[in-house]
């Protein structure tokens, strides 16, 4: 045999082994994260979660959220459109996975401004503005304190509840649940208890579809 | 067959005893950069700064190597030699950062992943500056051994 084709079937053969390892590493890393969805169920969904849309939906989206993720901002209008879009048939459970620098202090502020009702229109300036305080580098999430501003909150008692403890409660629970159900990156999105697999919009808008269907035949 | 005739005019084809030590330390080459990819793309492990300096050494040795094979070409071990020892240099220097024989803060590990981390083992066991260093005597021992069989 000539040796060029020994160096090509040889190419060949670790391509090849490569290929199945990527197969065989994706297979058993999704299974895990299965297992540990259904392993974990009751930390999917925390009665002091913030829900978006029809609390007694049949089907919930449960969304692992970090206020300085571009990725998270992104998702956040097509969320919104598909909870929107469902006429009640779909909800979202907010946790949080706060992995950046600085978003523990952005969830703070948002959940501060939660316990004045407030939560939705305090999240939505942030995210707008995520590129100005969220820098990776030097995150300033304190400005979010000005963002705020002129929304209605009683601005005393945000910011001590912001240092409360059952702020720091809340951000403890979400993040011993985003280590039991190994989500290690954001958006980790949830549907119904089903890890979404591959990650995009288009996976995302099918695997809720998948579970209306489901909910929708008695 | 034609194949097994000299083809690089300037190579040393027709005496090619180096071809196989030639093999041996470009399919070490390959496995080190398969493995290098699998780690980084689909374990998603993060290169610290001394796994890119290494890569960057590591990498190109498929390419020059498989060349030199491809035409029976002894000079490509000339080639590879030098970016083989540099990174079986960088791999030593990063297993003593690893071991805490060399403090981190020599080496600009401020950002990314830590080239002392823990994570930068597989299996939990075997740390992969390790496997690097291993990979990258092999490969210098191989072609040591072509350079030889070539001269003669």
């Amino acid at each position: 045999m000539s040796r060029k084709w020994i160096v090509l079937g040889t190419v060949a053969a670790v391509v090849l082994a490569f290929v199945a390892g990527v197969v065989v590493f994706t297979n058993r890393s999704s299974q895990e994260v299965k297992q540990a969805a259904q392993t974990h169920s009751d930390a999917l969904v925390r009665p002091h979660s913030p829900v978006f849309g029809n609390p007694a939906a049949k089907v919930t989206i449960v969304e692992f959220f970090d206020p300085s993720c571009e990725t998270c901002r992104a998702f956040y209008p097509i969320v919104k459109q598909m909870v929107n879009a469902s006429f009640g048939q779909v909800r979202l459970v907010v946790r949080y996975a706060p992995l950046h620098h600085g978003s523990d202090t952005a969830v703070k502020i948002l959940e501060a401004a939660r316990q004045q009702g407030k939560y939705w229109e305090a999240l939505e300036r942030a995210l707008a503005a995520q590129p100005q305080w969220a820098a990776h580098d030097r995150p300033q999430p304190q400005m979010i304190w000005d963002l705020i501003g002129d929304i209605g909150l009683d601005m005393t008692k945000a910011r001590a509840d912001a240092d409360g403890p059952g702020v720091a409660q809340v951000l403890r629970q979400d993040i011993a649940d985003m280590q039991a159900l190994k989500v290690d990156r954001t958006p980790g999105f949830f549907v119904n208890g089903t890890p979404l697999r591959e990650f995009g919009e288009a996976q995302l808008k099918a695997l809720v579809d998948q579970e209306i269907k489901k909910a929708g035949t008695p | 067959m034609s194949e097994d005739q000299p083809v690089a005019p300037h190579g040393n084809g027709r005496n090619a005893a180096f071809w196989l030590p030639l093999f041996l330390a470009w399919l070490l080459a390959l496995l080190a950069t398969a493995g290098a990819l699998f780690l980084g793309e689909v374990m998603g492990k993060t290169p610290c700064v001394l796994c890119w300096y290494q890569r960057i050494a590591m990498f190109p040795l498929v390419l020059v190597l498989g060349m030199g094979l491809f035409v029976s070409d002894a000079r490509s071990v000339r080639y590879a030699l030098p970016l083989a020892g540099v990174g079986w240099g960088i791999a030593a220097y990063h297993l003593l950062v690893f071991w805490g024989m060399v403090s981190e803060g020599l080496v600009p590990c401020g950002k990314g992943s830590s080239c002392a981390d823990a994570d930068v083992q597989v299996a939990g066991v075997v740390p992969i500056p390790l496997l690097s260093l291993a990979a990258f005597t092999g490969i210098l021992v191989a072609l040591w051994v072509a350079r030889r069989r070539a001269r003669t």
